[in-house]
């Protein structure tokens, strides 16, 4: 145990995971005493969801220093492939778990193909312009979802951008997708446990990988391009790697999102640029490139909208001046000096107890 | 053996004639010097020598072999490793990070291994870790390891520079102006260190230099560039001593 806990990173990594745990534990508990409100009960898998794409955005925003705008449609990507595929495997697949980890799975892979192609011809682009054009993507991925119709009958899929009637199907066949009415009828597999457990793999993931070979290269050409490339690192291979697997595990976040609902529909407000700017809001208020500041900026800011329905008419007065708040507290020089003040004076204590046990 | 060997090398930006008919020879375990006046092209023939910029004439034979035209990230493979005139560190990470990340072609391991954790993660990681610290050890820059780099004084970023440079193994160290802004004592410990470092790895060094103190300290062959020509070249007495050198370069 104690050379488990030599290193310092591993210590960081083992206390993330920790929270992670503990938090989980006290909502079950709470639950099972019936001391949770069903909006919040409600609000679980939608949490689980952002944390989710604010961990992977992370990876691009923090790790990488590129600016993302397009990450709500890497998650809209992974929503239709995992909901198509358990819709189509509703009676194949008997096992729910089993489907449902291969939709997770199937989603992360399609959105980290899609990363893949778009990162291509955009990491080559820097700063605002590669801003604008995730924008873009981002808003591209959503129209083409909305006029897609995709239907299943026994002779297989039937995929057309008219209409319904278009697909020519066969009486009993279904439509799994209804263009910009989205799909309906997929299982409802989401659950807060499951949700938990792709937090801690999500997490799993983007720490081993900061904390290695790759990670450093890809950080290397954050803080300074000419130098990386100058040590033999391939800029192209690296940016496209983190890219593409803050796509794939934004991917896999929404195949279990769209497991929650009956009904999704490729939004603007679900899918649009303003989810993906509020994603980089936990970002960036979290802490760029602090996997844990992510965490708990997603869980406040998801929640608290949500806490103030009460007052409905001050809502959004009380969410802008937490924001600011956070940004100050997270962000000022002297905000900053102060928690580190107060780091050394707490670690300072525990050193002096330690001692006079010892 | 020519360690580097570069013949005829040349390069023009639109108008302007940057290098000319660019020739030097440079044997293994040497310490030769490029100097001249602001705006010579000397960092330019560094920037050609590390495939920042291709030539439009000319060979680059590093031990041998015709690097001409090869990527930046090609001929650091092949051997060539340089720091840089601004310091370029890797800011936001560690003083041994930033030697992990120049031993990045050296120690590999896959991407998969590295997110389970495998034991030929470990292993590497070990290794890497041992091998940084004792380049770190060398450049007395192992109590700093967990450093912030940008954290370091300024002669010790310098310092580091070179570490990571070594830490990709070349053959050829390039280094641009290792003595800017440095003060006197700092220049006397610097020359210590490249010389240590030539002795210790048996590297053959090619460094920019305007502080003539250390250059003549220093190096045993020089080159003087000015207006992208060679004006001359020789033991670093001879050169420094002739006539033409002085006027272009230390004033009449």
């Amino acid at each position: 145990m104690k050379r488990l806990l030599q290193s310092k990173e591993t210590k960081k990594t083992l206390i993330t995971f920790g929270i992670v745990i503990i938090t989980y534990i006290i909502v079950e508990i709470l639950m099972l005493c019936g001391l949770l409100s069903n909006q919040l009960q409600g609000l679980l898998v939608p949490i689980c969801y952002y944390v989710m794409l604010a961990i992977s955005l992370n990876l691009t925003v923090g790790i990488l220093g590129e600016l993302s705008l397009g990450h709500a449609g890497f998650a809209c990507v992974g929503v239709f492939t995992g909901t198509v595929f358990s819709i189509c495997m509703q009676n194949v697949i008997a096992a729910s778990w089993i489907r449902f980890a291969l939709a997770i799975i199937l989603g992360a892979l399609f959105a980290g193909i899609v990363g893949i192609l778009i990162g291509l011809p955009v990491l080559r682009l820097k700063g605002d312009y590669l801003a604008i054009v995730t924008l873009a993507f981002c808003e591209i991925i959503k129209n083409v979802i909305n006029v897609i119709y995709l239907g299943k009958d026994s002779q297989g899929l039937h995929i057309s951008t008219t209409d319904t009637t278009a697909l020519g199907m066969e009486p009993e066949g279904v439509v799994i997708i209804k263009g910009a009415q989205g799909v309906t009828g997929m299982p409802q597999d989401a659950n807060f446990t499951i949700g938990i457990l792709l937090i801690l793999i999500t997490l799993f993931i983007v720490l081993n990988l900061v904390h290695s070979r790759d990670g450093r290269a890809i950080m290397a050409i954050r803080d300074n391009l000419i130098a990386a490339e100058s040590v033999g690192i391939n800029i192209t291979k690296y940016k496209l790697m983190a890219f593409s697997i803050s796509a794939a595990l934004a991917g896999a976040a929404g195949a279990y999102y769209g497991h929650n609902f009956n009904n999704i529909k490729a939004a603007t407000n679900n899918f649009g640029y303003n989810m993906s700017i509020m994603v980089l809001v936990f970002v960036v208020l979290g802490g760029i490139g602090n996997m844990r500041g992510s965490i708990i900026a997603a869980v406040l800011l998801t929640l608290l909208p949500e806490m103030l329905r009460g007052i409905s008419e001050y809502r959004l007065l009380i969410y802008s001046i937490v924001l600011i708040g956070m940004m100050l507290f997270n962000w000022s020089p002297k905000a900053q000096a102060w928690k580190e003040k107060m780091k050394v004076r707490i670690l300072g204590k525990l050193k002096k107890n330690q001692k006079e046990v010892q | 053996m020519a360690m580097l060997e570069v013949t005829n090398l040349s390069i023009s930006f639109g108008g302007l004639r940057a290098v000319d008919d660019f020739s030097i020879t440079i044997n293994e375990g040497e310490l030769y010097g490029l100097i001249g006046p602001n705006g010579a092209g000397k960092t330019t023939v560094f920037n050609l020598l590390t495939g920042v910029y291709k030539p439009d004439e000319g060979h680059i034979l590093l031990g041998g072999k015709d690097i001409t035209g090869q990527k930046t990230i090609e001929i650091n493979r092949e051997g060539i490793a340089r720091t840089f005139q601004n310091i370029r560190l890797f800011k936001e990470m560690t003083v041994q990070e930033n030697v992990m990340v120049g031993l990045h072609n050296q120690i590999r391991y896959s991407t998969l291994a590295s997110i389970f954790k495998l034991p030929s993660y470990r292993k590497a990681e070990k290794e890497m870790r041992e091998r940084s610290l004792e380049l770190l050890k060398v450049f007395d820059l192992d109590k700093e390891a967990d450093t912030l780099a940008s954290n370091l004084p300024y002669g010790k970023q310098r310092k580091l520079e070179i570490a990571r440079a070594l830490a990709t193994n070349p053959k050829l160290l390039l280094l641009d102006e290792p003595a800017a802004g440095m003060n006197p004592n700092e220049t006397i410990e610097l020359m210590k260190t490249i010389r240590f470092v030539r002795d210790k790895f048996k590297m053959t060094i090619l460094l920019i230099e305007h502080d003539m103190k250390l250059v003549s300290g220093i190096c045993e062959e020089l080159t003087v560039l000015n207006f992208g020509h060679v004006l001359c070249k020789g033991e670093t007495k001879e050169v420094l001593n002739n006539p033409e050198v002085i006027k272009a370069y230390l004033g009449e």
